[in-house]
């Protein structure tokens, strides 16, 4: 077994009621990853992710993390879900939500330590001195920081990430991912994103996922491998913030 | 208007004398029962209220009703005394959470149709096992409440209840938190959220059970999610949601009773309709506070 690969996807099929998400995936990620998930609605980029967490299982193939099946080693991985679902007025403050990054199976209540590992990842994502304020008196950014320092918490050596940006303006889209760039020097990350402009400049390679999934190096990114992702004739829009100073071509 | 007003009030005072009257035992009954209960209603109602799962108790709530029907159905034509209808309301309950909530962790799409039936054939049910018994039995008091059938062993069995619903719920706090937040999350983190759901749903049942005799299986869904509803427009966090909704809850059911009995009126709905007024009402206050 290849010990340099965190996660590794080997033939997994995937169908909801006869409708296949993912069919013959195969994906080797190494350790210290930086991928941006990237595809059409629909395309299977949360089934992907909910795979390699073991909260689906596959039809066909073998999914292993640091070569062990998904739900031996959630412990190692930490998840920031697409906030949506969650209920925007629970009554919970911040504290209370990061903290179930420590939720164990051994213990029943938090204890100090669980609370100092809670407030290092409110540090980290940059929420210090939030703890005690309510989540839902958070905007959208502050919530998806939150959510990541749940993640984190735990002390993951994977960390995987549905939509973060959904939602967000741009300046909190650019503070998230540089979080996330700072966190990647400990840390495998894989990303879903809808901004695939936007995220190429952080990211180290694109997972396109549309039934079929294809890793690529950032540098390889073309109009002919998105025509190929996407099934179309598209047309490709540079999302590029700057220019440089010779200004850019069009290829 | 005014002679209206000091009639009432006249009234309250009379109803809070005759607590003092030793032939009116079952006041002090239903105004103890009522306290006791509130702490389990404040508890589990809060959980109901933000996992949204109003309608789930609603359905196990008259499901109840199954259950006292087969109880009385036993008591009498069977000769099983010891089987009253309260141990018959908790084992309906207990076995209809159970079964409620497989359906809405297992059945998807039909869920809302099969609890829907789990709900009216819990209640039919019940209504053919009285049919089929000899003798005369006040529906009405189950559906709606009767303060005069409370007797000392329902308090103590309240009492024991209540010891259940909080110990279980300060030792799994954690984890019932994070069931009603995001059990997706809760199961990665290693935890059984399907038990704690389930377990969560049972305790929702016991404590449906408690209020039946003062407010029926009708109302009571009522009294189990409008104080938590009120709770949150002001609590920040969740065990302060809790502990105003106990204090609502128990506010209401000694305020409903007493009102009750100063005005002649049916005790369930008087409760009712005191809690469901005031809620409407601060909606409507915050509504316009946020405009």
């Amino acid at each position: 077994m290849e010990t340099d690969h965190d996660i590794i996807l080997e033939n997994v099929s995937f169908a909801y009621k006869q409708n296949k998400i993912l069919e013959d995936v195969t994906l080797f990620i190494h350790k210290g990853e930086f991928a941006s998930i990237v595809g059409p609605n629909g395309g299977g980029k949360t089934t992907l992710l909910k795979l390699i967490l073991g909260l689906l299982k596959p039809d066909q193939g073998r999914i292993r993390i640091f070569g062990e099946p998904p739900e031996q080693v959630r412990q190692k991985i930490g998840y920031m879900p697409q906030y949506a679902p969650l209920d925007m007025n629970f009554p919970a403050t911040v504290m209370d939500v990061v903290l179930m990054g420590r939720l164990a199976k051994k213990t029943l209540w938090f204890a100090k330590k669980d609370r100092s590992e809670a407030l290092a990842a409110i540090d980290e994502v940059g929420m210090t001195g939030f703890a005690g304020t309510g989540f839902n008196e958070l905007s959208g950014g502050q919530r998806q920081r939150i959510l990541i320092a749940r993640a984190l918490c735990s002390r993951p050596a994977i960390l995987l990430l549905d939509e973060p940006t959904a939602n967000v303006d741009h300046e909190t889209e650019v503070n998230l991912f540089s979080i996330l760039q700072t966190l990647n020097a400990k840390m495998t990350i894989l990303v879903v994103s809808h901004d695939l402009g936007f995220v190429s400049k952080y990211v180290k390679s694109v997972i396109c996922v549309n039934r079929k999934v294809v890793i690529h190096p950032t540098t390889l990114m073309n109009g002919l491998l998105i025509k190929d992702i996407y099934h179309g004739d598209l047309k490709m829009v540079r999302h590029d913030h700057r220019c440089s100073h010779e200004g850019h071509s069009h290829d | 208007m005014i002679t209206g007003a000091a009639t009432k009030a006249t009234a309250m005072i009379e109803a809070i004398q005759a607590l003092l009257d030793p032939d009116n035992l079952f006041l002090r009954y239903a105004l103890v029962m009522g306290g006791l209960a509130s702490v389990s209603f404040g508890i589990i109602g809060t959980f109901v209220t933000i996992k949204r799962i109003g309608y789930l108790a609603g359905a196990i709530s008259h499901s109840v009703f199954g259950g006292i029907g087969l109880a009385i159905f036993l008591q009498v034509n069977v000769g099983l005394s010891w089987f009253d209808p309260i141990l018959g309301a908790t084992v309906a309950a207990v076995i209809s959470a159970v079964i409620i909530g497989l359906v809405s962790l297992h059945a998807k799409e039909r869920e809302d149709t099969i609890i829907g039936t789990l709900w009216a054939v819990g209640m039919a049910a019940g209504i053919l096992f009285i049919d089929r018994t000899a003798g005369y039995f006040n529906l009405s008091s189950y559906l709606f409440g009767d303060i005069l059938l409370i007797s000392k062993k329902d308090l103590i069995f309240v009492a024991c209840l209540d010891v259940l619903v909080l110990g279980l719920s300060i030792l799994f706090f954690n984890r019932f938190f994070s069931v009603c937040f995001d059990s997706e999350f809760m199961s990665l983190r290693g935890l059984n959220t399907s038990f704690f759901y389930l377990l969560l749903l049972v305790l929702t049942s016991l404590t449906v059970v408690l209020l039946v005799r003062i407010v029926g299986i009708v109302l009571v869904i009522a009294l189990l999610t409008i104080p938590s509803a009120i709770a949150s427009f002001y609590a920040k966090r969740l065990w302060q949601m809790m502990l105003f909704s106990i204090l609502l809850c128990a506010f209401f059911t000694s305020t409903g009773l007493l009102l009750s009995y100063a005005l002649s009126l049916s005790s369930g709905p008087t409760i009712i309709i005191l809690s469901g007024a005031t809620y409407l009402t601060l909606l409507i206050f915050h509504k316009w506070i946020k405009n």
